[in-house]
């Protein structure tokens, strides 16, 4: 139980990309309250991500996570390799998901974990896979600013907002 | 960069026309049969991922430096229009578009990002009779606009209606399309703009063999979620980038009655229709050459030769 909790604070250490704000790490059903999700704060806003609400409202942490604290693995895949009874030391999303697995390097001499997992999703689609995936089903948010407050960067990216096409260049595209 | 000087140019292009002239279906001036690269990169594509919100659109307006687009890049309405009966296309302002499709049946839409497929074997490049394309090592299929005439054939050859071409310079008129970002990221191992901004993954970016056999392998595992096909394995010879549905490929706007082998034979037949075109040119060019090159003396041509490069 504390290695997991231990596990969430070295990936916070090391890739910044994930913040746990809150965390009660010493009961038997570890998990943080929210999480601050940062990973595309150039053109949108981080999420505070209401993780306590989601664990009410699936009430099986496996929904979301592959590896959990609480239930072994379900897929037919993972219980192939990993022994479905164990728990695993491994829960956060950023500590198996790489924010860059396309860097040349990995490409031409792949790390092992991508040798078995060659089709691991980078941690942005892993979230948004996940999220977005889950909400078409119960109906949840889907659309991009129902999470994301966008930035002044993203308006300017997206050609919207202030940043948006003025009404003459509406005709012209041909 | 191999490029060709005016005069070598005009040269092969006389014996091409005067070859198309004597025996169309003997095409000497193309590029023959071109085997691909073996460890070039490619895309895969998974249209079930995709959610269209045109965030690769905007990636790739900003990595290419075109121009603002008429409406922003997370307006949804562009899906409804239709021109000439058609969804959106690639143009020249535009090198990648997302299309919106209801396939019969789907109780959802599915959305599909169209840009180059930077064929194995491309079309276009076997088309062109300046050899303006170019396929790279990397798999990236780009050309050269210095080159480019803007005659347009390449327009006519692939099959995907990918080359757009800029109306809007009339001294200077070429083709623009999607150069799988092979500047500015490909030639670094880098993956393209639209690729790394999606939010979905919807594209994976690695080698196209190692590609290949995850496209495969998600079918494999999730067979009642995916056509058993993956369109573009095979299709005209194979393209780097290649797609994997939900629904059957024709009702996500794709062309399902393309051959297996690479397009050039169709070239080939389109060209010999119009064998006129081809043999009046060297001609065209013989003669804007020489306007281009009166007053000067014979055997002086080296005014080209600062940007244009003789050799391989
Ligand atoms: S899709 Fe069209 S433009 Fe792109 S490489 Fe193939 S033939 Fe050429
Ligand atoms: S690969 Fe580059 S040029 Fe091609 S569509 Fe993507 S961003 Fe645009
Ligand atoms: S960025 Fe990805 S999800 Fe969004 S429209 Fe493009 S391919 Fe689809």
């Amino acid at each position: 139980m504390v290695n997991a909790g231990k596990q969430l604070m070295t990936g916070l250490g090391v890739l910044l990309l994930i913040s746990i704000l809150a965390m009660s790490c010493y009961a038997m059903d570890v998990f943080p309250d929210e999480v601050e999700i940062d990973v595309l704060e150039n053109l949108y806003e981080g999420v505070a991500f209401d993780h306590a609400m989601h664990v009410d409202a699936t009430e099986n942490c496996s929904v979301c996570h592959h590896h959990t604290t609480g239930t072994g693995v379900e897929s037919e895949y993972c219980a192939k390799c990993h022994d479905g009874e164990k728990e695993m030391d491994s829960v956060s999303c950023q500590n198996c998901h790489s924010a860059d697995p396309v860097s040349a390097e990995n490409l031409h001499n792949p790390k092992p974990d991508y040798i078995y997992h060659d089709d691991k999703p980078n941690l942005k689609a892993a979230y948004h896979l996940n999220c977005i995936g889950c909400h078409k089903e119960v109906d949840g948010p889907t659309g991009c600013e129902d999470c994301h407050a966008k930035t002044e960067a993203g308006d300017k990216f997206y050609h919207s907002g202030e940043f948006a096409p003025k009404e003459s260049a509406k005709g012209s595209g041909h | 960069m191999s490029k060709i000087s005016r005069r070598k140019f005009l040269a092969g292009s006389v014996a091409g026309g005067a070859a198309v002239m004597m025996t169309p279906a003997q095409k000497s001036f193309a590029a023959g049969s071109f085997e691909g690269f073996p460890e070039g990169m490619g895309v895969l594509v998974d249209l079930t991922r995709c959610v269209g919100c045109r965030t690769c659109e905007a990636a790739c307006n900003l990595e290419q430096k075109l121009p603002a687009p008429a409406l922003p890049f997370d307006d949804t309405s562009v899906f409804d229009e239709i021109k000439h009966g058609q969804k959106r296309r690639t143009t020249d302002k535009a090198y990648t578009i997302v299309n919106r499709y209801e396939p019969k049946g789907a109780d959802e839409p599915l959305y599909r990002k169209i840009q180059c497929n930077h064929c194995n074997e491309p079309a276009c490049l076997t088309s062109c009779f300046v050899n303006a394309y170019k396929k790279t090592p990397e798999g990236a299929v780009i050309y050269n606009s210095k080159v480019c005439v803007g005659c347009r054939n390449c327009m006519i050859a692939c099959p995907f209606h990918i080359p757009a071409y800029t109306y809007h310079s009339a001294i200077n008129p070429v083709i623009k399309k999607c150069i799988f970002c092979y500047d500015t990221r490909l030639k670094e191992g880098k993956p393209p703009a639209c690729v790394e901004s999606c939010p979905q993954q919807v594209m994976t970016f690695g080698k196209r063999k190692d590609l290949m056999k995850i496209a495969h392998e998600r079918i494999k595992k999730n067979p009642g979620k995916y056509v058993d096909h993956v369109y573009g394995e095979h299709e005209v010879g194979g393209t780097g980038w290649f797609y994997l549905s939900s629904a059957p490929f024709e009702e996500a706007g794709f062309d399902t009655s393309l051959p297996k082998e690479p397009i050039i034979n169709n070239v080939k037949d389109f060209l010999a229709i119009v064998p006129m075109v081809l043999t009046i040119w060297p001609a065209l060019f013989t003669g804007f050459h020489l306007l281009a090159t009166k007053g000067k003396s014979h055997g002086h041509g080296d005014d080209h030769s600062h940007d244009e490069q003789e050799g391989h």
